[in-house]
């Protein structure tokens, strides 16, 4: 039970890292980013490491894609000269 | 760019959601010596909560919650609060962060522990809420350096 998983956690931690390489649009990539974080912490709670896991929620989908975001915001696409 | 939102459900449902999120954090910060959480991951919920008001309702919004100049004393305090127990742990006789030397009467060893913890706890969940938010505001408002 807990090897199939671990198993359909893997394939959507591959598919969301390659989701995120492969977008265009940086929002898209940053959502998608933050969806690999919450699927690499579903993993850390699933094989034992609850502590990690929540720490990963919090911080890496949490927090991290805010700080993203707001990088995100504060920069424009093409340059200004 | 941090202006509000335009979308009323995202003002609303960000509103209603917040207090317990911030609930959720204080539970988390509480139990921290007896289930997996602790100050780090309460105090980064509660600076969530507040960073997620600061996306949605706006910066006149937020900062009822959250003053902006009240960051930086913030995590100055959390962290005061961290050095005070250990101070006065030594102070009571032990070495530095002994909870069990504190220096309060008509308690045993054992409580003195779990109040001890708590306390630290309690520090180092205030640091770590208000160092988030000073990051995100010094990100949003475009000065590096102060």
């Amino acid at each position: 039970m807990t090897l199939y998983l671990e198993i359909i956690i893997y394939l959507l931690l591959i598919g969301c890292a390659i989701i995120a390489l492969r977008v265009k649009d940086l929002l898209a990539a940053i959502v998608v980013l933050s969806a690999y974080s919450l699927c690499s912490a579903f993993l850390f709670a699933v094989v034992g490491a609850v502590d990690v896991g929540f720490t990963e929620a919090v911080v890496g989908a949490g927090l991290s894609g805010l700080l993203f975001l707001a990088a995100l915001f504060y920069t424009s696409r093409k340059s200004a000269d | 760019m941090v202006k509000k939102s335009s979308s009323i459900i995202v003002g609303i449902v960000s509103r209603a959601i917040v207090p317990f999120i911030q609930l959720f954090a204080l539970y988390v910060i509480v139990h921290g010596h007896s289930s997996p959480g602790g100050g780090f991951q309460g105090g980064a919920l509660l600076g969530a909560s507040i960073l997620l008001l600061r996306l949605t309702v706006g910066r006149e919004g937020s900062e009822l919650v959250f003053p902006e100049r009240m960051g930086t004393p913030m995590s100055g305090f959390g962290v005061f609060i961290y050095a005070f127990v250990g101070v006065a742990a030594m102070i009571g006789g032990g070495v530095y962060l002994n909870y069990a030397f504190l220096p309060i009467g008509g308690m045993q060893p054992a409580e003195l522990r779990s109040l001890g913890i708590l306390l630290v706890e309690t520090g180092v969940g205030i640091g770590v809420m208000a160092t988030m938010i000073v990051i995100f505001d010094d990100i949003a408002k475009g000065n590096f350096h102060d």
